[in-house]
């Protein structure tokens, strides 16, 4: 099975049994770099999937949360060559499939020649890439998928049907149905409109339908769970991390 | 994603760009441009470039600008020949008179014809990022103008070192949001302008100042702010009765310089150069010059030429002038730079101060730090290039440096 295929194989595994899937990010690195496999390998022991985020200086679509770890993990000397050399090293191989959340220009100045090469040894499933949309894709899509690596779209509440289709068709792993219009981390009440946009997703998209930014809370889980395969959880797992607290804990009380 | 380019390219590259084929309909300048932004921005992005298709060529609409720029800003600008400077650098000097726009530098020309834009495509709200302050307060005039709210945002640094433009801003009824994230800075301000336009894609205008961005932000300011070069044209051919053996402009983003050297690209005898901000030198994180030390990679929206770490990540920049202390280049001249259409240097801030105050004692004329890049650079090649015809983008008045120059040039006469 083509890497690509564990990410959509364990959301619908979980969905299977009643419940969402939930798909964890951290940023990789904090709060220390120190621990980055053993905090990777507890998140993964719940999440079905892990997003490992790479941090960049100029963060545009996440907001302070995530801006803060990424400049923190920064000043760490947090590098995506690290974190591949840190996986590939790992002795203890986390439990869920790995994605690579980062903007392009860390993956450009990385290579894309050997890029998808290194992550597919170092046991990346796929890759998320808020700064690219589907139109300039082509090239990075292609290279991973020659690897078996999975390049995962992003669809909004305003995106009109026709562009959801297409999106939805050329996603690996799920679907990103982001829940509301901003940046990422700020709490949202999921209103009517916004349930009525994930059955619009859902009836559409050939792959997992997974919901993110500003999932906090169990409530809003719940709400969700008839219309999606999996949630999506950040900033406030981050944040969670931050305190210094439990994320196995914090990412129970999500789900069950 | 291509940038090191064979002989045979880079004359394809030229002749296309004397055909005025870029950008292409991907947004690209040969290999630069393009739209890198997050979904969310999509949608707007294409009704943008639906509103620009329809109207930035509409008779009607340009009637509009027109009025807006004679009547309102004080075009034509005048083209100054500067007698003193001349006799001093062995050379014709001669003054794009941009300080004397409305607001005092080229960014109102942009601003209106936005502004403009934003009504016609029914936004509620304008927001605009500044770095000295020029752009937030043409955005700040052209809403007041045309009824429209707006909000700057601006790098704390560059608050206060540009005070006197955040109380312009205020006045002229703008909302000025301090930017702490990031590097306090321009480039600080417009990542916090595009995380304001991604929670609001449908009813705000995202107003950008600056020939960098998305697709075809690129585009709009260059068509936008090239009455500088058409006028400039015009008139130095009605003085002299020749075309310029050197155009000249300083370059941050590069908006002025676009909109300066776009009209005379296709003229062949015209030799051009763009000055950027060489701050201390050229080490990392001394300068801004991210055409003389940067690398290509993807910066808020575009790629182009940045400086950047070997990970990708951005460096922080300096530069005694705000406005060019910025880590990229607009795509259009990072093409014209790989196809040596054009020249482009750094400056330095010792360098540029100076050609301030020699201008200020020469032609009884205060130019805006930025601009003063552009005049230590052409004194340069003047130096080297006895008797040539030069024509200089004074992009801005100095009046808001004057924080600046009290700690720098004049902190040992006061």
């Amino acid at each position: 099975m083509p890497a690509r295929d564990s990410v959509s194989t364990a959301i619908r595994n979980r969905r299977a049994t009643g419940q969402p899937a939930l798909i964890a990010y951290i940023t990789a690195g904090f709060p220390k770099r120190e621990g980055f496999i053993e905090q990777l390998n507890a998140v993964a022991a719940v999440a079905d999937v892990v997003e490992i985020g790479v941090p960049f200086t100029d963060p545009m679509a996440d907001g302070t949360t995530i801006q803060r770890s990424s400049r923190a993990a920064l000043e760490q000397g947090v590098s995506l060559r690290w974190i591949l050399q840190e996986l590939s090293r790992a002795e203890t191989k986390p439990q869920a499939p790995l994605l690579l959340m980062s903007y392009l220009n860390p993956l450009l100045a990385y290579g894309m020649d050997t890029l998808p090469e290194d992550a597919a040894r170092a046991g990346i499933a796929g890759f998320i890439v808020p700064d690219l949309p589907y139109e300039e894709s082509d090239e990075l899509r292609n290279a991973l998928d020659a690897r078996g690596l999975a390049l995962v779209q992003f669809v909004t509440p305003v995106t009109p049907t026709e562009r959801m289709q297409m999106l939805c068709e050329g996603s690996g792993g799920f679907i990103y149905a982001v829940t509301m219009t901003g940046t990422t981390g700020k709490n949202v009440a999921v209103p009517e409109e916004v349930l009525e946009y994930f059955q619009r997703v859902k009836k559409i998209s050939p792959v997992p339908v997974c919901a993110g930014f500003g999932i906090r809370s169990r409530e809003q889980v719940q709400r969700l769970t008839p219309y999606i395969d999996g949630a999506i959880v950040g900033s406030a797992l981050v944040e969670v991390l931050e305190r210094g607290e439990d994320p196995a804990k914090f990412l129970r009380s999500l789900r069950d | 994603m291509k940038h090191s380019l064979s002989k045979t390219e880079q004359q394809t590259l030229l002749a296309n760009v004397q055909q005025d084929a870029y950008p292409d309909e991907r947004g690209r300048f040969g290999p630069f441009g393009g739209r890198y932004i997050p979904e969310t921005l999509v949608p707007a992005l294409n009704r943008l470039q639906e509103g620009v298709d329809r109207y930035l060529r509409d008779p009607e609409f340009l009637r509009e600008f027109h009025d807006e720029l004679n009547n309102w800003v004080g075009r034509a600008t005048p083209l100054t020949f500067a007698r003193t400077l001349s006799k001093q650098w062995g050379a014709e000097v001669w003054f794009k008179r941009e300080d004397l726009a409305h607001t005092g530098a080229h960014k109102i020309n942009n601003s209106i014809g936005q502004v403009l834009l934003a009504k016609k495509l029914g936004a509620k709200r304008v927001i605009a990022e500044t770095g000295a302050g020029q752009h937030g307060v043409a955005s700040a005039a052209a809403c007041a103008r045309l009824g429209m709210p707006c909000t700057v945002y601006m790098g704390s640094i560059d608050m206060e070192r540009q005070a006197p433009n955040v109380g312009r801003m205020k006045l002229l009824g703008a909302t000025v949001v301090p930017v702490t994230s990031g590097d306090q800075t321009l480039r600080a301000a417009v990542d916090e302008a595009l995380r304001d336009w991604v929670s609001d894609p449908n009813g705000t205008y995202y107003c950008l100042g600056s020939a960098i961005g998305p697709h075809p932000y690129p585009y709009i300011v260059r068509e936008l702010q090239s009455v500088i070069g058409r006028e400039a044209r015009v008139q130095i051919l009605e003085r002299t009765g020749k075309l310029p053996d050197l155009v000249v402009a300083c370059v941050g983003g590069g908006s002025n310089a676009i909109g300066m050297f776009h009209p005379f690209v296709k003229d062949k005898e015209v030799q051009m150069l763009g000055l950027e901000a060489g701050g201390n030198g050229a080490g990392l994180g001394q300068n801004a010059a991210s055409i003389a030390y940067g690398t290509p990679g993807v910066l808020q929206g575009c790629f182009s030429l940045l400086l950047q770490d070997e990970n990708g990540q951005i460096q922080e920049t300096h530069s005694v002038s705000a406005g060019l202390d910025y880590p990229g280049v607009g795509p259009e001249h990072a093409l014209l730079a790989s196809i040596d259409r054009v020249k482009y240097e750094a400056v330095n801030d010792d360098e540029s101060l100076a050609a301030l105050a020699e201008c200020c004692a020469a032609e009884g004329i205060l130019p805006a730090i930025e601009s003063a890049h552009a005049l230590a650079g052409a004194k340069r090649y003047a130096l080297a290039n006895p008797g040539k015809r030069i024509l200089i983008c004074l992009s801005g008045r100095g009046d808001k440096d004057m924080p600046t120059l009290q700690r720098t040039l004049l902190k040992d006469v006061l």
